[in-house]
């Protein structure tokens, strides 16, 4: 689980940026031609999210298939899990194009795809720790639901471990968690926050394609 | 045709055009000549709507170009590098640029003409340059539009492709098209050109035919024509 959560985001941040600055050619054919921009550049993010996210969900989904999963209970838990993963493709391609559109530089472009995987995957999480260590006198469930939605890989990791009726492990602060995530209503504010999570990055791709100069 | 107001354009701390107007009506091919880093491409792609001026109107046909994509079905563009996705074949992408336009193309009797029949299975990152521009314009020339703008169309042709691209712009100017043309070979300008836009520091220099500016400069080259100008401005 681990290894979806961590590295279907790398493998989106990295295709993302090395995707729109190997294209930029064709971008550039393209913008000559009668289509509106904004068609060329969400066009662009969509085929690769797309193949991105089929390549993850065939790829797990047919061995886990003839493993035998679909006659298991833990359908809907993979399931979840696929679901998850395809919607951190998609935010972190959005966030590698909206990188890649940024900087011309294709170094600095990478460079900073790389730290802002690196940042939610690992440093966020130890921020997050931290700053749990640093307060633990207070009130803390709140808080650490509110952070925990302003990373979508924690937001993910969260939502599937809660699934797995592993949250008894994490004590009072687990129980809180159990009772956003575990009920329906929590489960829907997650996705929710992951479509949100998405639509802005997308929407500066659309920004920034409609002012930058080629 | 175009109408270009008071277009101001820098990059960064680079000033590249400094409110240039101008206004291109009817047929005939114009010429726009400046030295390097004058602001050719840059007018050029503005006009495309590729490059986004900070002031200024634009308009192509009476309609205001910005933000809008549909009068470039009326431009055929020829892109000063010929810089394609290299993993494409060429029959791949004449095959996509005409899907994409959805217009009848002539692209048969242009393939012909430049002898790219043996390349056509060819991946483009294998051509070279002189190829790969023959195939830009292929793209350029193939489809039927009121308006052509070729940005450095000459680079790395062959002679006997450089007669065929006279030909076709020849062609073309008969029936009545306009185009718009940035070189920096005079000897084309001199044969080509019904008028010439002078660009310099971001600024339209002067416009007029060909033989006007050799008459203002006194001389009866063109090439010594334009050096003097040059020559004139530094001084």
């Amino acid at each position: 689980m681990n290894i979806i959560i961590v590295l279907t985001p790398m493998i989106g941040t990295i295709f993302g940026v090395m995707y729109f600055y190997s294209s930029r050619e064709f971008t550039e054919l393209l913008l000559a031609q009668p289509i509106r921009r904004t068609t060329i550049f969400l066009g662009q993010y969509l085929g690769v999210a797309l193949s991105l996210t089929m390549s993850l969900v065939l790829g797990l989904g047919i061995p886990f298939l003839i493993y035998g999963i679909a006659q298991s209970s833990e359908i809907w838990n993979f399931g979840l899990l696929l679901l998850s993963g395809a919607f951190l493709t998609f935010i972190f391609v959005a966030v590698a194009a909206n990188i890649a559109l940024m900087h011309e530089n294709k170094i600095k472009g990478f460079g900073y795809a790389i730290f802002i995987w690196l940042f939610m995957a690992v440093i966020y999480d130890g921020l997050f720790l931290i700053s749990l260590v640093v307060f633990e006198d207070y009130p803390l469930d709140k808080f650490s639901l509110f952070a925990t939605m302003f990373n979508p890989i924690d937001l993910s990791r969260i939502l599937i471990l809660l699934k797995l009726d592993i949250s008894a492990l994490l004590g009072y602060t687990g129980a809180i968690f159990q009772k956003f995530f575990g009920t329906n209503t929590g489960m829907f504010a997650s996705i929710g926050v992951l479509l949100v999570w998405c639509g802005i990055p997308v929407f500066f791709i659309k920004r920034i394609s409609e002012k930058k100069d080629f | 045709m175009i109408e270009i107001t008071d277009l101001y354009k820098r990059f960064g701390k680079v000033k590249v055009l400094d409110g240039v107007s101008l206004e291109i009506n009817g047929g005939g091919v114009f010429a726009v000549l400046g030295p390097n880093g004058s602001g050719k491409t840059t007018l050029i792609k503005s006009i495309l709507g590729m490059v986004i001026p900070q002031a200024g109107a634009i308009h192509v046909n009476e309609q205001h170009v910005k933000g809008q994509w549909q009068y470039r079905e009326d431009i055929n563009y020829l892109p000063q590098i010929a810089r394609f996705p290299e993993n494409l074949s060429v029959k791949e992408l004449i095959g996509m640029i005409k899907n994409l336009r959805g217009k009848k193309a002539n692209d048969d009797a242009l393939i012909e003409l430049f002898g790219l029949e043996e390349f056509m299975d060819k991946k483009l990152g294998n051509l070279s340059g002189g190829t790969k521009q023959k195939v830009n314009l292929v793209l350029t020339f193939m489809f039927d539009c009121p308006l052509l703008i070729l940005d450095e169309p000459t680079t790395g042709l062959d002679p006997v492709s450089l007669i065929h691209l006279k030909e076709l712009i020849q062609k073309e100017k008969e029936a009545g098209k306009t185009i718009l043309i940035t070189t920096h070979i005079m000897d084309f300008v001199d044969s080509m050109a019904d008028e010439i836009v002078f660009l310099l520091e971001g600024n339209i220099y002067f416009k007029g035919t060909v033989a006007e500016l050799k008459k203002k400069s006194s001389k009866n080259e063109l090439e010594h024509a334009i050096a003097t100008i040059l020559t004139e401005q530094n001084d």
